[in-house]
């Protein structure tokens, strides 16, 4: 497989290491799941007074830690260019047939 | 005393009469030419009989010409060097081989497994998943071992492979499969348009079946036009031509393997040279041109030494200039069978008949042969072969069924051609039955490829030119480049007049799989017995698994299924054909990466320093780290980290920590950046301090831990655990560019940018005022703990941080690594007057046990701050990553295990890490397990073993009495638990 | 027709004509008690010890190709107990004690094989988790045994002692341990359940659940029609996502192809499994004489059932780094699984929110070893509703309650199991 960075150009894909679901990316954190603009990370983090104790949503934000569409066909996936540019990549293959439609930098595609 | 080569040509053919070659087989000394394989020296010198088969070692000779030659299996080369299971058609002569023959004993000739035949009646398909169940224990210690003994074919030395391997990129517009007709068509059409071509070839002469053939191209002999496009192709700037180099497998992006037979050639590879090398070849387009591979015909003793495939006896004749038989009988379901007989008998051979099953074909066919004075018997079959090691007859039956035994030395035989297309299939297509070759053919491609000639199954001469050249100029064209591919060599557009016949049920000791020995009987019991999907027919008849991948024996055995079946090939299907194509040595594919260079090694800069001080060195992932600096006259390691520790507790001791992780964090929300991924907070921190932090991952489990120094308003350097240093760093790039790509923050590794020693101990401090003088104030009012100061000191950049593992006064001074060695030194010398010792990985782990820190066997990716005794740390005015998933019940369930300190209630007694902890008299078993000793070390300070241990509800239970049991080794130690800060709790010399 | 010698030599006097199919293949009926998605080796042993242990023979395993077909006939054969933490030591122990017992259940020569399973380590730091695994096992009634470096030598001679980037420091061995013929396993239970009366049905694709207006399970709708089944159970790992999507269901898994590769046959070398500590590498040899070897996942969710050459040579300088006599050995093939790599790298075995849809998945690429007492508990959980005890860890919900089964310490990420 050859993913072609943005930064690097085609490379093979001993250079690239995968991490999961692109969708996936901060789900665990309050304010930072899939769906949430830039920067409500921050906000989040000023709702959790002190004493919130145990998340109450925990549970929620497991689920979608854990769980995972897994599709067998088209999906977006993150990549990091490990021994390249040390960028996350957001990467569009097919898991049945490995074709690589689309590579974007992680931080500009929309979370 | 050499044999003469008794079938040897006076003329015909391509190997060098001039250049003689000595080899030996099984011992005895024989003479080839330049230009033989294996199995065409020895043809020339009459042996036909090379190897025995796998389960009823039945006698085998030499069937094909190339890599698919399931029966002649020699172990070449003798001593660390022996490669077992070598195919004499693939193996290039060379003066000096020495090969032999495998799987038989005491010799080939009369060999004791052929016993084995006898039994053939119990010995069917499958026998032993029926029998060898009773007695219980008998498995493992007879029927396995007698049947491990018996199978198996050829022997491995179990010696280090001498010789060395090495991997290699390439990357072109247009990879060529095969340099055959259509394969040299192609690159010429592609190579003559500007493209960058590499033409790869298994075999070590350039030209495919154009060696082996008679025809005419362009109006020159075959095997002289090819020639002559090899050397055009050489003139041709952008073409790379790469004989004696197998591309074995076919991956996602045109990325192909390929492996190059650099000295297999040779006796021993040059110095220097690798044997073979690994090439990883990056195509935009590819052509496959890898021909086609005739199939057997499946008859009673089809087997016997003497029976060979109809283009083999053309390629030994035509290329090889030998006459594998001098009577011969030819058995042909295709026209191309009979040109054989043409060719055979035009070199002396005697032609004592042509059966052709099929019941009509073309009477000029049939008239040569006649004046040839061969029999002909349309119609016909063969009954059975006869001669115990090799053939002296055969019966042949005519077409109304009279049969009449014929003396022939060789059988020639050909059922129709498969095409070569196991690369079209590596990713994933599936093939395409053609009715018109009866045969499958490439069905979908892989992206960027296109297939030409025989693979695609185009079987004339001049079809499969014209299809390679049209496939070179498209490549070009499809990469834009536009130059003249010329004209497509001409050629006689012959056909090879073909016609299915496939094997019946019925015939005995019929083969169709000739190396694993399976029969028809075998695929008929499969089909019996329910294993009627080609997989399970492989599986339960070992079909197609040998050594040759089912290259002659699949679509044979697939066939009779399909019969059996009642129903057409194509709905049967065939097997999925997986990489490699042709078996690759392991030790190419691992390249260089063996022995002390399988990973690389990574020195510090004071590597050279600390060997000088007798460093013994141990490994730290990639690392080499000193582990001990032993002193004459200590009696064990143990002495002498005693003696470290001592050192660093009563006076100073330093310690290269430069392996330690070291990552710049720089930015205006540097702070705000690491308050998220650390649990505490940082951006309060004073520029001039560092500070203890831990990091979860987003699970909530701990990650790493270490500390962060801000040197500037916008300037962090946070440390991580030599073993994390790769994976904070991804999770930290991951945190800026993923999570929080708005954060204005640039991270830098600069793990090896910095070398980096702790001095540590009471003197610490002197030792530093000694070597920094007036560069530095390292006064506690101005560096007190935890205090971190850049400043510059003899024209060199120095950070200095006051932190300690060890619990001592201490500090980190780091330099630029280009510097390490003399911070090494330059702090020995300035120390001397004070005892400076160095002191080496394992004292850092007594000293940070005695002090009750966490390290890799705490942090183990299943614990969580709290049971660290660092829950403390989390922030509950700030979000970080992976305190939401901390808050789950079964994180901070009481009942977890959390850290605890242990002694030996017996001061003698000792400690070893991984024991389990039950209560006293408590029976040793999962429901009693307590927990686990994670670090254990003879403490010089306390003067007796000590550990750090995780135990169920840990804290609550200081004070009581447990037992740490190591089964394993059989130790069972009364223990008290503590709190796990063994020295100096209160934390006063830290502050001294 | 029971399997032994005798059977076997009065066959051969009639030229092996009277045998019978193995199992019957069968054509599916409109509707059974229950049905087991997934032919292969865990849903036809729960088929199996459906109709065996708890009588329930209205039963009909349903396959989309051929009975094996999957990772049953995909993996490297290993079967082994010697796990670290509670929630898996038992449940592998009763899978090997099974192993056990198998041939004589089944009557069936699965060639159950206990040569032995070596895991070696390199580092002090590798030999006390070693130890701390060790002696776990021992506490669970598993046999286990320290093998110094030297012991490991005399063992292995041919191992790479003497000039190794990480020598060898020695091995937690379980004797017990060893390899099963996978296909074998496969056939063995399905000439067994089909003896019982359990319909197995081949090339029977599911392309959807049928619930009934409670929701609850109705039965599957197939590529052969529709089957109703008061329960399903679903037990096709490597594709487990996606049937469980058809009920609405998303589970913690990743799908991931794993490569494994065998050599050409040579006389007897190797008589044990082994493990490389310090790279991905396991190697055993067969008994048709392969070196049967593997290493790690390609690392990239895939469906392919093949994988990349990166980690071919990942594996290769695994091997030479540990055997360096391979250099000389050839690989003949090699192949690609597709796993359910699992949140924390271990099973579910559990019931699902679909009332009668039960859920066997998650086996990364430990299933195989695990084939007799997956089909245990699965059966067990299918017909009576409650899991067998050595299996009650297994629960879906496991994730979010925070009590992950992790061996290997590596956290919500699917391909670091």
């Amino acid at each position: 497989m050859r993913i072609a960075c943005p930064f690097c150009g085609s490379r093979d894909l001993r250079e690239f290491s995968f991490l999961g679901d692109a969708g996936a990316a901060g789900a665990g954190l309050p304010g930072a799941g899939p769906g949430a603009g830039p920067g409500a990370g921050a906000e989040a983090g000023a709702d959790a007074g002190p004493g919130a104790g145990p998340d109450a949503d925990a549970g929620a934000r497991a689920e979608a830690v854990y769980l995972r569409d897994n599709p067998a066909g088209r999906h977006r996936g993150l990549w990091y260019h490990e021994a390249g540019c040390r960028s996350w990549l957001a990467v569009t293959r097919d898991t049945r047939t490995h074709a690589i439609f689309a590579v974007e930098l992680a931080r500009e595609g929309a979370r | 005393m050499r044999d003469v080569q008794s079938h040897r040509l006076d003329a015909a053919g391509l190997v060098d009469r001039a250049r003689p070659l000595g080899f030996r087989f099984d011992g005895r000394a024989y003479e080839g030419f330049l230009g033989d394989t294996l199995a065409s020296a020895l043809l020339a010198n009459g042996v036909r009989l090379v190897g025995r088969s796998f389960k009823y070692h039945r006698p085998r000779g030499i069937v094909t010409a190339g890599p698919e030659e399931p029966n002649a299996l020699v172990a070449l080369r003798e001593g660390a060097r022996r490669e077992p299971n070598s195919k004499a058609t693939a193996v290039e002569l060379f003066d000096g081989l020495s090969a032999r023959s495998q799987n038989r004993w005491p010799s080939l000739a009369f060999d004791a497994g052929a016993v084995n035949g006898l039994l053939a009646p119990l010995l069917v398909a499958g026998f032993y998943y029926k029998t060898f169940k009773w007695p219980s224990g008998f498995w493992e210690r007879v029927y396995e071992p007698a049947i491990r003994r018996a199978a198996g074919l050829g022997r491995s030395s179990g010696l280090p492979d001498p010789d060395s391997y090495e991997g290699a990129y390439a990357f072109c517009d247009l990879l060529v499969i095969g340099a055959g007709p259509a394969g040299l068509a192609a690159a010429l059409a592609a190579g003559r348009a500007g493209a960058r071509v590499i033409l790869c070839e298994e075999d070590f002469a350039l030209g495919g079946r154009l060696l082996c053939e008679r025809d005419a191209v362009d109006g020159r002999p075959a095997a002289a036009w090819a020639a002559r496009a090899v050397a055009e192709l050489a003139t041709l700037p952008g073409v790379t031509l790469m004989a004696r180099t197998a591309v074995f497998g076919a991956y996602d992006g045109g990325t192909f393997g390929a492996v190059e037979k650099v000295s297999d050639h040779l006796a021993v590879p040059d110095p220097g040279r690798p044997r073979q090398r690994l090439w990883r070849i990056a195509a935009r387009r590819s052509v496959l041109a890898a021909g086609a591979i005739e199939r057997p015909l499946v008859f009673p003793g089809n087997d016997r030494p003497g029976v060979m495939m109809a283009a083999a006896s053309r390629s030994y004749v035509n290329r090889f200039g030998v006459l594998p038989g001098r009577r011969v009988a030819v058995l042909t379901a295709t026209d191309d069978g009979w040109r054989a007989a043409f060719d055979l008998a035009e070199r002396g051979a005697r032609i004592e008949a042509v059966i052709d099953p099929r019941p009509a074909g073309p009477p000029a066919l049939e008239e040569r042969a006649r004046r040839l004075g061969a029999r002909l018997l349309r119609g016909g079959r063969v009954a059975g072969t006869h001669g115990r090691l090799g053939l002296t007859g055969v019966t042949v039956a005519a077409a109304g069924g009279r049969t009449e035994r014929l003396p022939v030395d060789l059988l020639v035989m050909s059922g129709g051609y498969n095409p070569n297309l196991a690369l079209t299939t590596h990713l994933g297509a599936r093939p395409a039955w053609s009715e018109e070759i009866a045969a499958f053919v490439p069905g979908g491609l892989p992206p960027g490829m296109s297939v030409a000639g025989a693979a695609r199954g185009t079987l004339s001469l001049g079809a499969a030119l014209r299809e390679g050249h049209a496939a070179g100029r498209e490549a070009a064209e499809a990469c834009g480049l536009g130059g003249c591919a010329g004209e497509a060599p001409r050629a006689d557009d012959e056909a090879a007049g073909l016609a299915a016949s496939w094997p019946v049920a019925g015939a005995r000791k019929a083969f169709v799989d000739f190396q694993h020995d399976v029969t028809v009987a075998d695929v008929a019991l499969a089909h019996r017995e329910g294993f009627r999907s080609v997989e399970l027919l492989k599986r339960y008849t070992t079909l197609g698994m040998a050594t040759d991948q089912g290259k002659l024996s699949n679509l044979n055995g697939h066939a009779l299924m399909a019969g059996l079946l009642g129903r057409p090939i194509p709905e049967v299907g065939t097997t999925a054909a997986r990489a490699p194509t042709v078996p690759v040595a392991i030790g190419a594919l691992a390249g260089h990466a063996r022995g002390r260079h399988f990973k690389p090694t990574r020195l510090t800069a004071g590597h050279a320093l600390a060997a000088e001080r007798g460093a013994t060195f141990v490994e730290a992932g990639q690392w080499l780290r000193p582990q001990w600096f032993a002193a004459p006259g200590e009696a064990d390691w143990l002495a002498t980290v005693t003696r470290e520790v001592r050192a660093v507790r009563e006076a100073v001791g330093i310690c290269d920590v430069s392996t330690l992780g070291k990552i710049d964090v720089q930015g205006p929300d540097a702070g705000a950046f690491l308050d998220r991924v650390y649990v505490n907070g940082f951006s309060g921190l004073p520029v001039g301090r560092a500070r203890y932090g831990v990091m979860l991952r987003e699970d909530g489990f701990v990650l790493d831990d270490g500390t962060a120094a801000r040197l500037a308003p916008d300037h962090f350097v946070v440390s991580t655990t030599t073993a994390n240093a790769a994976r904070v760093m991804k999770h930290l790039t991951y945190c800026a560019q993923v999570l929080w790509p708005e954060a204005d923050v640039q991270l830098a590794s600069v793990t090896e940018a910095w070398a980096q020693y702790a001095v540590a101990g009471p003197r610490a401090r002197r030792l530093l005022e000694a070597l920094l003088g007036a560069a530095a104030d390292v006064s506690d009012a101005a560096l007190p703990f935890m205090g971190a100061r850049e400043f510059e000191w003899a024209g060199v950049p120095v950070r200095l941080f006051r932190l300690s593992f060890s619990g001592e006064l201490a500090y980190e001074i780091a330099v630029p690594a280009a510097y390490g060695d003399a911070l090494g030194r330059a702090l020995l010398a300035a120390g001397a007057f004070l005892g400076v010792a160095p002191y080496g990985s394992e004292a850092l782990g007594v000293l940070r046990i005695e002090k009750g820190h966490v390290a890799g066997n705490e942090i183990s990716g299943t614990t969580t701050a709290g049971d660290l005794g660092l829950g403390r740390l989390m922030s509950r005015k700030k979000d970080f990553v992976g305190r939401a998933l901390a808050g789950r019940p079964g994180l901070v369930d009481p009942d977890r295990l959390r850290l605890v300190g242990l002694r030996p209630l017996d001061p003698a007694g000792r400690l070893s890490g991984g024991a389990h902890l039950l209560a006293p008299g408590a029976a040793a078993t999962t429901a009693n397990d307590l927990g686990y000793v994670t670090s254990a070390a003879f403490s010089p300070s306390l003067g007796r073993w000590i550990a750090l241990a995780l135990l169920r509800r840990g804290p609550e239970r200081i004070g009581e009495h447990l037992r740490a049991v190591d089964l394993l080794r059989g130790t069972d130690v009364p223990v008290e638990v503590c709190p796990p800060v063994f020295v100096d709790p209160e934390g006063v010399r830290l502050h001294a | 027709m029971r399997y032994s010698l005798l059977s076997l030599a009065a066959n051969a006097l009639r030229g092996h004509a009277g045998w019978r199919p193995a199992w019957r293949d069968a054509a599916p009926k409109a509707a059974y008690d229950a049905v087991v998605v997934g032919g292969g080796g865990h849903g036809l042993a729960t088929a199996y010890y459906l109709a065996r242990n708890h009588g329930l023979a209205d039963v009909a395993v349903l396959e989309k190709g051929w009975i094996g077909s999957g990772n049953a006939g995909r993996n490297t054969t290993i079967i082994r107990s010697n796990y670290l933490l509670p929630g898996n030591s038992a449940f592998y122990e009763l899978s090997m004690r099974l192993w056990e017992g198998l041939e004589a259940d089944l009557n069936y020569n699965a060639m159950v094989s206990q040569r032995g399973v070596l895991n070696l380590f390199h580092s002090d730091a590798q030999r006390d988790a070693a130890v701390r695994r060790g002696n776990a096992m021992r506490l669970e009634g598993i046999d286990a045994e320290l093998l110094s470096a030297d012991e490991v030598r005399r063992a292995l001679p041919f191992l790479n002692f003497d000039d190794a980037r990480f020598p060898i420091r020695g091995g937690l061995r379980q004797r017990r341990g060893g390899t099963a013929r996978h296909d074998a396993v496969v056939w063995g239970y399905a000439r067994a359940a089909s003896e019982r009366g359990v319909d197995i049905v081949q090339n029977c694709e599911v392309t959807g659940i049928l619930r009934d207006p409670a929701g609850a399970v109705a039965g599957v709708e197939t590529s052969r029609g529709t089957i109703r089944a008061g329960k399903v159970g679903v037990a096709v790992a490597g594709h487990s996502s996606r049937v469980a999507a058809m009920a609405g269901l998303r589970l913690p898994i990743e799908s991931h192809v794993l490569q494994a590769f065998v050599s050409e046959a040579i006389k007897p070398l190797l008589d044990t499994v082994v493990t490389f500590g310090a790279g991905h590498f396991y190697i055993s040899q067969s008994d048709k004489g392969g070196l049967v070897f593997g290493g790690d996942i390609d690392g990239y969710n895939s469906y392919a059932q093949r994988g990349n050459l990166p980690t071919v040579e990942d594996v290769c300088e695994g091997g030479m780094a540990l055997m360096p006599a391979l250099g000389r050995v050839r690989v003949l093939r090699s192949w690609g699984g597709i796993m359910d790599m699992s949140m924390d790298g271990s099973p579910i075995i559990d019931a699902t929110p679909v009332p009668g849809l039960f859920l066997n998945a998650g086996w990364c690429y430990g299933g195989f070893k695990a084939t007799p007492a997956s089909g245990h508990c699965f059966a067990r959980l299918i017909a009576t509703g409650t899991p067998e005890p050595a299996a009650a860890a297994y629960r879906l919900d496991r994730f979010l309650r925070g009590a992950t089964i992790d061996e290997k310490g590596q956290g919500a990420q699917a391909n670091l199991h």
